[in-house]
């Protein structure tokens, strides 16, 4: 009876490894696509460009979770539901969000009375969504602005405030 | 003047879940009283078991989840599989086999999976198929049916109280006394032993179409089935497809080899068929969903249940093709999605 | 001429609903006096509100313009009565939300004089179809079905594909409703005067008039009227009274056998549908300068005295108009705006009539709603499905929000006709958990178009620096070699200027 149990136990044992040594030599010649997966990546992201991650816009960081294995809940205005998204699409754990979700959806909004015409924030909106010359009036495309909030300590006379879609 | 406000629409439903699971309930008082008559009450007596340890199952599973008591024994489903459950059970069962299919079937198949509405497996036939594995011998007592042959004794009240109660016959009956095999199991071992269906069909115990006595309990079942059908309380599409699915094959072989194969209305009337086709497989919840799914649902389980019976060691192998058939649920309803008016026929459904 | 019943098409599920239609159609249709106020929302139909072009204190004539259409689906507003307007403000509507909308208050004068027409009425025939549709559009006309879509613009859009059928909707098919009924019994002649208005501007030579079986007053009505037109064009067709045969994409599929493709519009199959009410309406604004400022609407339910169908100005108050019927029974408890399956729930009888109201419901609370319970999974939703969806799976999906298997199994083509609900044994109060699935998945769809929107101009940001950049560095590499080359003969320049001022100056030292 041992003997059975032996030949059973053994059988079943070298039948993993092969198969284990058959997958991971899978795995690593025949890579899943990287580039279309940062594609993915970058689709579930808001695009608001707000650079809040710590990356340098959504894109930066799409390639950042794939090739650098970058956490997947740094990003506030995606929220819970885009960490959600991510962990289904990667297969990799929830976590808790790091700075906490975006509260609100405010847009940018340039008090007229007060722009000076400097430029400063219209160079630094990554959706080019603030028009003006120098020296004239500066002001937000609403429908465009992402509420990514990088033109607010730009402006030298802080004319520029979040106000809430309404 | 101010009023309350409520979404629409306006106009109650008319069915109730309670009153579709009492429906079945009726149906199956015709089969219950032939089966008292041709068995004796051992069948009531499971019930009570049956049902005793069900609805406690249920009220104790609820309480632990806690959710409602009422409502859940309210709805009768409960109470549907504990009747089911009997009806699969021989009469003379000894209550702790009762028990722990009633448990079994209620506690793990249908709570633990997340109650009415979220079983994947028919909670009687998963308990039916447990005690089937863990107690054989007991499962294969079937006594014989009150059909004039005296031979054999027929039970009584006390002496089933005795033996459902302790699981042992009245000192003055033996087993072969009380028992014989069922047809189906006659057939089987007729048929391994090399004697033709015709030889074993000649033995006074065989009627017309099952066994003597067995048949009237099917006919019965089968017409609790029509009533059922047409109430609409259950639809044409599971009944028939069990029927086309075990009697395809099973005209076919009888046809090419008739000698060495039962006869298609033998199986049809056999065994628990009439009762799956009806009672069992139309179990809303593990069925199903779309009409073409629901035929290919009831095809596949009597075809597995033919396979079974031919060449499986079970004589009646129709709960395992029923929970095989509940496992392939997802599949088939992922396959047999009905087209939605206004989209071509070859539309296709997303990867995911 | 009798009415022919031609081949029918086929409809999947639907319901043999309880009529309840009784208590309302045995009365001719009463006219409701001009009441004290009329309120007048300037939204009564679908796309941008109209604007008002009339101020406070100003007295306006029945039929004036008070409202006009503003932006590309609009329709325009007409003074009900004669009056001054003493507020433009928000008042309780009958809203799937609930709450106020902006809306025009006259103070009737009685006197309900109307306003001289700016033009003679001129014969239609005699008209460009684009001139009719520009004069559709000016008398306020919508869909009186329950949809209010503009139906000028609906014409202009449908009239540009090719078109067979034209098809006037009398079908009714909710329980209690029967203000096409009495309309077709007794305005049978305009309403077929209409449709053969409408054939003109759409340029068909066939209209069905699909009315229910069950209906043979009206059909009697309606086939009178064509005999005394003899016009052969047209002709009835008779449907069963199936619950929702009366939804625009089913009223196709039955008339004419054919489907509306999912996200389509009945014209992909050469048809276009109207209400008897929208053709009636369109008869009268046509042949005699009324523009839409009334419709018949049923009054009826428990809750009512005497159910009956009136005939109201638009922008009388239900209260009046219950008033006028004789009041509410105790039985009083819900007050719909609409019919039993598809109506709109209100907490007030302030709630004035608009275009959109063809039924006031004043329902007991005697309709037992159970509890909800799991699904069962029985498929009888599935069964009664008219657009054969599958509620269950939908109901599966929409408690997981999964989007892609909701979009997937149908959930946009659900038409929210409440048969599922009604066949429901667990009482799942599927309808509205589907409402609130679309709209979350509209909310998604318009989240994932922004962030779209958004990458696109990120990326064309990217770009542009990157391109000024480069621009940058070539100038500066052009202005070195310049500076490079040039840069002796450049100091000997200077020098030989400044030099020059300092000779024709002398006088500076």
């Amino acid at each position: 009876m041992w003997t059975t149990v032996l030949t059973a136990v053994i059988t079943i044992t070298v039948i993993a490894l092969v198969a284990g040594l058959l997958l991971s030599y899978a795995s690593s010649r025949l890579p899943a696509d990287r580039d279309s997966l940062v594609e993915k990546v970058n689709k579930l992201l808001p695009q608001t460009q707000c650079a809040q991650c710590g990356y340098p816009g959504c894109r930066p960081y799409a390639l950042a979770i794939v090739e650098d294995d970058a956490a997947i809940n740094l990003c506030p205005p995606g929220g819970d539901e885009t960490m959600r998204r991510l962990a289904d699409l990667l297969a990799r754990e929830p976590v808790a969000l790091a700075a906490g979700a975006k509260q609100s959806d405010a847009l940018a909004f340039v008090d007229e009375a007060l722009c000076i015409g400097c430029t400063y924030c219209r160079e630094v909106c990554p959706v080019d969504a603030i028009v003006g010359a120098h020296q004239f009036m500066h002001t937000v495309i609403a429908s465009e602005c992402t509420g990514c909030e990088l033109c607010v300590p730009r402006c030298p006379v802080d004319c520029i405030s979040m106000e809430s879609a309404a | 003047m101010e009023f309350v406000r409520r979404d629409a629409p306006f106009i109650a439903p008319r069915a109730n879940v309670a009153s579709i699971m009492r429906q079945v309930l009726y149906a199956l008082i015709p089969a219950t009283l032939a089966h008292v008559w041709f068995f004796g009450p051992g069948i009531v007596l499971n019930m009570l078991i049956a049902g005793l340890f069900c609805l406690g199952g249920e009220a104790a599973m609820m309480r632990a989840r806690g959710k409602s008591v009422a409502v859940a024994l309210g709805d009768f489903s409960a109470v549907v599989t504990a009747i089911i459950l009997a009806f699969a059970l021989p009469p003379l069962t000894p209550w702790w086999v009762t028990a722990t299919a009633a448990l079994f079937g209620i506690v793990v198949a249908k709570h633990l999976y997340g109650g009415l509405g979220y079983n994947i497996f028919n909670p009687a036939m998963a308990g039916y198929v447990v005690v089937l594995v863990s107690f054989p011998t007991h499962l294969n007592f079937w006594t014989v049916p009150r059909i004039g042959d005296l031979d054999y004794h027929y039970v009584n009240l006390l002496e089933t109280l005795q033996y459902t109660l302790t699981g042992n016959l009245p000192d003055y009956l033996t087993i072969d006394a009380v028992s014989r095999a069922s047809p189906l199991d006659a057939v089987k071992a007729g048929l391994s032993t090399m004697h033709t269906f015709a030889e074993v069909h000649a033995n006074p115990m065989m009627g017309h179409f099952g066994g003597r006595g067995w048949e009237w309990i099917s006919n019965f079942i089968l017409l609790g089935g029509i009533w059922l059908l047409m109430k609409k309380i259950i639809r044409w599409h599971i009944p028939l497809g069990v029927f086309a699915g075990l009697l395809v094959p099973a005209t076919f072989m009888y046809v090419v080899e008739s000698g060495t194969h039962a006869s298609p209305d033998f199986y049809l009337f056999s065994g628990g068929t009439m009762l799956c086709a009806f009672f069992v497989a139309t179990d809303p919840v593990s069925a199903a969903t779309s009409p073409r799914g629901r035929f290919v649902f009831g095809a596949g389980i009597g075809l597995l249940t033919y396979a079974i019976r031919l060449w499986g060691s079970y004589a009646d192998g129709i709960a395992f093709a029923v929970i095989l058939m509940n496992m392939s649920v997802p599949a088939i309803d992922y396959l047999t999605r009905p087209r939605i008016v206004g989209h071509s026929k070859h539309e296709k459904a997303p990867d995911r | 001429m009798s009415a022919p019943t031609f081949d029918l098409g086929y409809l999947h599920g639907g319901l043999r609903m309880p009529r309840r239609k009784d208590k309302s159609n045995k009365l001719p249709i009463q006219h409701v006096p001009v009441p004290q106020q009329l309120i007048i929302p300037i939204t009564q139909h679908v796309g941008d509100a109209a604007h008002p072009v009339v101020g406070i204190g100003e007295r306006v004539l029945k039929g004036q313009l008070i409202a006009e259409s503003d932006g590309a689906i609009s329709a325009p507003i007409h003074a009900a009565s004669s009056g001054k307007v003493i507020a433009i403000e928000p008042w309780p509507v009958s809203r799937r939300l609930g709450g106020n909308a902006p809306c025009i208050v006259i103070e009737c004068d009685g006197a309900d004089r109307a306003i001289e027409l700016s033009e003679p009425i001129t014969p239609y025939e005699s008209l460009s179809q684009d001139i009719l549709f520009q004069k559709i559009l000016q008398g306020g006309i919508v869909g009186l079905g329950g949809a209010v879509f503009p139906t000028a613009q609906k014409l202009m859009h449908a009239s540009i594909t090719p078109l067979e059928h034209l098809v006037l909707n009398g079908i009714e098919c909710e329980p209690y409703i029967t203000c096409d009924d009495m309309l077709m019994r007794e305005q049978a002649n305009e309403v077929l005067g209409g449709a053969q208005i409408l054939m003109y501007a759409l340029g068909v030579e066939h209209c069905f008039v699909a009315v229910e079986s069950d209906k043979p007053e009206a059909i009697q009505a309606l086939a009178d009227a064509m005999t005394e037109l003899q016009d052969h064009r047209i002709a009835i067709k008779q449907i069963p009274s199936i619950y929702p045969s009366g939804a625009e994409d089913q009223t196709v599929q039955l008339v004419t056998n054919k489907e509306v493709p999912s996200g389509g519009l009945p014209t992909d199959v050469g048809c276009v549908v109207q209400n008897v009410g929208t053709a009636a309406a369109v008869y009268r604004w046509i042949c005699k300068g009324e523009p839409l400022i009334s419709r018949v609407t049923t009054v009826t339910g428990d809750g009512i005295a005497t159910p009956m169908n009136v005939f109201a100005r638009i922008g009388t108050t239900v209260a009046d108009i219950v008033n006028f019927v004789g009041g509410y029974t105790e039985k009083v408890h819900h007050l719909v705006i609409g019919g039993p399956m598809m109506g709109r729930s209100v907490t007030t009888d302030k709630v004035p009539l608009v275009k959109a109201t063809n039924c006031i419901l004043v329902l007991s609370d005697e309709e037992q709603f159970g509890n909800e319970q799991p699904c069962i999974r029985c498929g009888d939703c599935a069964s009664a499905c008219p657009v054969q969806l599958q509620p269950q799976q939908l109901f599966w999906y929409a408690c997981a929000d999964n989007e892609e298997k909701l979009r997937s199994y149908g959930l946009m083509d659900c038409i929210e006709c409440g048969c599922c609900d009604l066949v429901c044994p667990s009482h799942i109060p599927l309808t509205a958990d589907f409402r609130m699935a679309k709209a979350r998945m509209r909310e998604l769809a318009d989240e994932v178009a922004r962030a779209e929107r958004a990458r696109l101009r990120y990326e064309f940001h990217t770009q542009r620096l990157d391109r000024e950049q480069l621009l940058r560095a070539q100038q500066l590499e052009a202005q070195k070699q310049a500076a490079s080359e040039g840069g002796s003969k450049a100091i000997r320049d200077i020098l030989e200027r400044t030099s020059k001022k300092h000779d024709q100056d002398p006088g500076e030292e």
